[in-house]
């Protein structure tokens, strides 16, 4: 009897040292929201302040002073932009992360709190019925990306989107004949099209091959890529460097009001495509590029990556 | 190009002399949000004879959809920063025409049907910096009415009252100009440049 007692006491008081796995999700979740609608990563506001430098058009330097003065005062806690977007998540989960089960509910969870708490805005509304839901949530949303890796942790990026630049956002399906020749002025004429429209200066993630959905998937991914990496294949990196030259050619600048800054970056990857194809996603970010990434160990212990605990 | 500090109702002499180019703080209580589905009840309830809520005449309408909460029962944008204005290019020129608003404030500019009721009606379309929504939010002191909630919170009609409101860039006015027109203009005679620079000749 006595013993039976003790094992329980034990096993209580393990419990108690336990954190609930549910809970460590929601809260780091909640913060990863709350750090990616407030505070852009380092790079993305690096890259900000040295196109204000770089600028000599007085409207440019106008427009990017507004954002950079418009992000110190979102630092203290303020949505930077009333867009807050549609509720996106991108997980790598490790195959033996013990807590799967729990981490579309928790999410779920954590983007009401976020919609209340924060506030973000409410994002969700029915296309077929119409009605904003009003807490960010409804059918297939937040959204999840789901990749299975080894390990035994979990990696979760917030990446709320905003509509203007998602609106710019296309897929073309062209003859391979065209070559890459034609991928590229696919990318440079929607550049041309949208202008200033998707709050320039933009991310452009670029996907060739694979099919439609793939193409725009590999498109979205790159909009994720630190903003001073290259692409480790030389071919495609000079693909890279070549859009972003001619984008910021155009003149289109910052909020298309002119000036030397239209594009921050432009990210490519590709698939193998199916011989008769040869699709290209076009993915169009805003300078609100707003992501933030944890990694939960099997033990719950977190790390945030893009938005570190103060004195971590 | 010159700075301006209005008070509303700005009256229909001080929008025509605004010109492409100035920038404008607005201070007062006749500033309105409304985008897509403000402008189209609006219109509707002209249409069938009766009075929106709010007199837009002199008015301040702001393409957005802010962000706001209740604090001790008071309404306050958190953060508010303007949409992409061409979706209420379907609307702007009848609503101008209508309800006489003298400055709109958006972003991405508009087009020709709005520039063209700018001019006939005695007013300016404003770009607002995009995503600055914190930074607008500064400007856009009191909220005195939150109508139309059945809208949802970011296509409901907000009644401001606003602080220095801006800097607000004149980029439509009621001259016939438009530094948006300008601008398609000006990168559509690099396209040869640009073309060239990904190997396209044309």
């Amino acid at each position: 009897m006595g013993t039976i007692t003790r094992t329980s006491q034990i096993h209580s008081l393990e419990a108690d040292r336990m954190e609930d796995p549910y809970q460590v999700i929601h809260d780091t979740t909640f913060r990863l929201l709350k750090k990616a609608v407030t505070v852009l990563p380092s790079d993305v506001k690096k890259a900000l302040e040295t196109a204000k430098n770089n600028e000599t058009d007085e409207t440019a330097k106008t427009q990017l002073s507004a954002i950079l003065t418009n992000l110190e005062i979102a630092e203290t806690g303020v949505p930077m932009c009333q867009d807050t977007g549609i509720m996106i998540f991108y997980i790598k989960a490790g195959a033996k992360f013990p807590f799967l089960g729990e981490v579309k509910e928790a999410i779920t969870q954590a983007c009401r709190k976020a919609t209340k708490e924060i506030p973000i805005r409410p994002n969700a509304v029915n296309p077929i019925v119409g009605g904003n839901s009003g807490d960010n949530t409804g059918v297939k949303i937040p959204w999840i990306n789901w990749e299975i890796v080894d390990g035994d942790s979990i990696e979760i990026t917030a990446f709320p989107k905003g509509g203007g630049s998602e609106n710019a956002s296309i897929v073309g399906m062209l003859k391979p004949g065209v070559g890459l020749t034609g991928v590229k002025k696919l990318v440079v004429d929607n550049a041309l099209s949208y202008m200033g429209k998707a709050c320039s200066p933009n991310i452009i993630g670029v996907g060739i091959g694979g099919g439609a959905d793939i193409a725009m998937k590999i498109a979205k991914q790159q909009l994720m890529r630190p903003l001073d990496d290259k692409h480790p294949e030389p071919e495609v990196a000079k693909i890279e460097e070549e859009l972003m030259d001619a984008i910021n050619s155009t003149g289109i600048g910052p909020m298309g009001l002119g000036g030397k800054t239209t594009v921050l970056a432009v990210k490519v990857d590709y698939a193998m495509r199916h011989p008769a194809s040869l699709p290209v996603g076009v993915a169009v970010q805003c300078w609100a590029a707003r992501r933030s990434t944890a990694i939960i160990t099997k033990d719950l212990k977190v790390t945030y990556l893009t938005h570190p605990l103060e004195g971590n | 190009m010159a700075e301006y500090h209005l008070t509303t109702p700005i009256s229909e002499e001080d929008a025509r002399k605004l010109k492409v180019g100035d920038v404008v703080y607005v201070t007062g209580e006749h500033v309105y949000t409304a985008r897509d589905e403000a402008h189209e009840r609006a219109l509707h309830m002209f249409e069938k004879g009766e009075k929106p809520p709010v007199d837009f005449e002199g008015s301040v309408v702001y393409h957005v959809g802010p962000v706001a909460w209740q604090k001790d029962g008071k309404w306050i944008i958190v953060s508010a920063g303007p949409t992409t204005s061409v979706r209420m290019e379907m609307f702007e020129d009848e609503f101008l025409h209508k309800y006489k608003a003298r400055i709109i404030v958006g972003k991405g500019g508009m087009g020709k049907k709005t520039l063209a009721a700018l001019k006939e009606v005695g007013a300016v379309y404003c770009s607002y910096t995009g995503g600055c929504g914190a930074l607008a939010a500064k400007g856009l002191k009191e909220v005195r009415e939150y109508l139309w909630p059945d809208l949802g919170m970011p296509e409901a009609l907000w009644v401001i009252t606003a602080e220095e409101f801006g800097p607000l860039l004149v980029t439509m006015d009621s001259h016939g100009n438009s530094m948006h027109e300008e601008m398609d203009r000006k990168v559509a005679s690099r396209k040869a440049e640009v073309y060239a620079k990904i190997g396209i000749k044309e």
